[in-house]
């Protein structure tokens, strides 16, 4: 294939034998690679070199309360689902240094930290996540008050997008319209095929870069049936979701539901351990530790990430708001499943499942909210 | 915070315990200077031989109550500090030794001392804070050096420390550690346990400990269910809750319920 040929709407292929040549022309272009790679027998997102870092022949079996990794029959780069860590580790780390002050001449001075302007590359990213990312877009950078460390790590991120050919056991993107197929927000996106033989990508390019980095690597033009049968495998993907949730009219549900007695139950097993938001790749709150050191001529400020079920995310004078595990699980699903979309007009949830399977006890959001849904308090009331 | 222009005046007490809390002090390399140059060691058996009458500003204790001796001594340590912080899960619930207070005492001493007539000892190892009134309590066996530093900084800064008390889990994440009991099967007490350690356990593939007794909110019934599912039984529950915060309240009730009568 010719590079005069190549636009920004080609549909082009990609053999994996040439998969390397990817991730070069990635860090060629300076960009820090990362993707998916296998530590302690899950998925992570880290830094990567080789095609060989990928998780290469493995699945994940995931369940509530339950992931493993197993062996695939074939070679696949892509065929696990998701891992317990999200993108927002990169954009938004979980604990920032964001100054740093010494007492000087009666006043103070303050360093800002060091920055790391290296620009980021994501490889793998699923559907739901470019819907996470695209969420918290909207909260850090599309709101009256910019992150700026969000700002800084979001900004120059080239993505490569990997459509989901297999759900995992605890995904539901289909249910949030999120997956699991990538439509916008991503520079390449990707659909890995294996047939026979065969073992390919359909790469469709989203950005000028992505048609920059296309025209640096070997590819060519598609054979027909292929595309195709990236197609079939999506779509077939998307009829197998390990969870579903109904979303229809959602918001006023639980808002009307407000006492169902379902919160008190699901209280008896919540932990309030906070797992299930820091797995979360929409969830965005933090807390800034302010600190001093022994001589209190120098102090930090830190911002780490919170979770709405610790005591002190509603702590205000006299105690905290939400005293019982009931208030705070129903204030992490509300505003997941409800608040959110009064406040950024979606959903805070994009249905990747990661709060079931990687809760220590396993608590569903789709099966609360289905419940919570057949115990309407409407319904009840009617009858 | 001390009102003089003088150093704050620090004493640290031992009980019962195995001083692996005063030692985390002592480890504080970096900083042990700094607190040296922040604090005047009035008292510190472990460090010097120097000591300088109460009262003190800042008393650290460590160890439970087991004698009658210490019940009297105690007393008189509330009395000379302004601010009292127990340091570790010994002086905080009663620590390891607080083992006994499952079983008879007198028994124990019988099979194990040659000359049982020689001891004089309490029923029950307490934590401090059954007896005196304690302005501070850091969790941990030990205690995390980096906490404790943090807690005279500020104290002396006139600040609150930072020492959270949610669950482990939060700084396993946030470490980016992958969980050891959905990912392993491993059973962990992390998430009813208080944070602090910087979850060192899963972060070597160990379920967590509990060394820093029970979270703000333990739901222990809840998780100790989830180990049965993964297949523990209720005796290794029992030992599991019954470690270093064995005598805390929410571990003490968790143990209780899975023994059965033999
Ligand atoms: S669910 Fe809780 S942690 Fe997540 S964004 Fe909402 S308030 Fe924050
Ligand atoms: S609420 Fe759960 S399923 Fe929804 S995006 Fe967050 S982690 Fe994923
Ligand atoms: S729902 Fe699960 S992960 Fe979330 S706080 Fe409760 S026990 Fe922890
Ligand atoms: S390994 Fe233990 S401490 Fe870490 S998240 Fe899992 S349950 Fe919590």
């Amino acid at each position: 294939m010719t590079e005069t040929t190549l636009t920004q709407d080609a549909t082009v292929i990609l053999e994996r034998a040439h998969f390397q040549q990817l991730l070069d022309a990635l860090l060629q272009s300076g960009y820090r690679v990362i993707g998916p790679t296998i530590e302690d027998r899950a998925i992570v997102y880290e830094s990567l070199s080789s095609v060989e870092d990928l998780p290469i022949g493995w699945k994940d079996q995931q369940e509530g309360g339950t992931f493993r990794l197993e062996k695939r029959k074939d070679q696949a780069l892509f065929g696990y689902t998701l891992g317990p860590q999200t993108w927002k580790k990169h954009l938004y780390p979980p604990n920032v240094t964001l100054w740093q002050a010494k007492r000087e001449n009666g006043s103070f001075k303050i360093t800002p930290p060091e920055e790391d302007r290296q620009p980021l590359a994501f490889i793998g990213v699923r559907a739901c996540e470019l819907s996470a990312i695209a969420i918290q877009d909207k909260i850090f950078l599309e709101s009256e008050f910019k992150d700026p460390i969000y700002q800084q790590n979001r900004e120059g991120l080239f993505i490569v997008a990997v459509n989901c050919v297999e759900a995992g056991g605890t995904c539901f993107c289909a249910s949030m319209e999120t997956g699991p197929k990538a439509s916008t927000g991503f520079d390449l996106a990707l659909t890995e095929v294996i047939d026979g033989e065969k073992h390919y990508f359909v790469v469709n390019i989203g950005s000028a870069r992505g048609l920059d980095v296309i025209k640096a690597i070997t590819v060519r033009t598609p054979e027909a049936g292929e595309v195709e049968a990236a197609e079939a495998r999506i779509a077939e993907a998307s009829q197998n979701m390990g969870r579903t949730l109904e979303t229809e009219g959602l918001r006023d549900l639980l808002f009307r539901n407000i006492e169902n007695p379902r919160w008190e139950a699901v209280a008896d097993r919540c932990l309030t351990c906070g797992n299930c938001t820091l797995v979360c790749p929409t969830c965005f709150c933090a807390t800034i530790e302010d600190v001093t050191d022994l001589t209190g001529q120098h102090a930090e400020r830190t911002r780490r990430w919170d979770s709405c079920f610790t005591m002190d995310f509603s702590y205000i004078h006299g105690g905290s708001v939400r005293y019982s595990s009931r208030a705070r699980y129903r204030q992490w699903m509300m505003h997941k499943l409800a608040s959110w979309v009064d406040q950024f007009g979606t959903f805070g949830c994009v249905g990747c499942g990661r709060c079931i399977t990687w809760c220590p006890v396993a608590i569903d959001i789709t099966e609360e909210a289905n419940i919570i849904r057949q115990g309407d308090v409407a319904k009840t009331k009617e009858a | 915070m001390a009102t003089t222009q003088q150093k704050p005046k620090l004493a640290v007490w031992k009980f019962a315990s195995c001083d692996g809390c005063q030692l985390s002090l002592l480890d504080c390399e970096d900083e042990l200077l700094a607190v040296a140059g922040a604090v005047d060691i009035a008292f510190f058996p472990e460090a010097t031989r120097a000591t300088m009458p109460g009262p003190y500003d800042v008393s650290l204790v460590e160890g439970s109550i087991t004698t009658e001796e210490d019940i009297e001594r105690i007393q008189m340590i509330r009395q000379s500090s302004t601010f009292l912080v127990t340091i570790g899960a010994c002086a905080t619930a009663g620590g390891i030794q607080a083992l006994r207070n499952f079983k008879d005492v007198k028994e124990f001493v019988d099979i194990v001392y040659a000359r049982p007539e020689y001891i004089s000892t309490l029923e029950k190892s307490t934590a401090i804070g059954d007896h005196v009134f304690v302005d501070f309590e850091l969790r941990g066996c030990p205690v995390n050096k980096y906490q404790l530093v943090e807690v005279l900084s500020a104290y002396i800064n006139g600040r609150k420390p930072i020492t959270p008390s949610y669950s482990v889990c939060m700084e396993c994440k946030r470490r980016g550690t992958v969980c050891v009991m959905v990912a392993h099967g491993t059973p962990c007490l992390g998430p009813i346990t208080h944070a602090g350690c910087g979850a060192i356990c899963p972060a070597y593939n160990r379920g967590c400990y509990g060394c820093f007794g029970p979270m703000e909110t333990p739901n222990t019934s809840s998780l100790a269910t989830w180990w049965q599912q993964l297949g523990v039984q209720d005796v290794d529950i029992v030992r599991a809750f019954r470690s270093f915060n064995a005598y805390s309240e929410a571990f003490r009730k968790e143990a209780r319920a899975h023994e059965h009568q033999e």
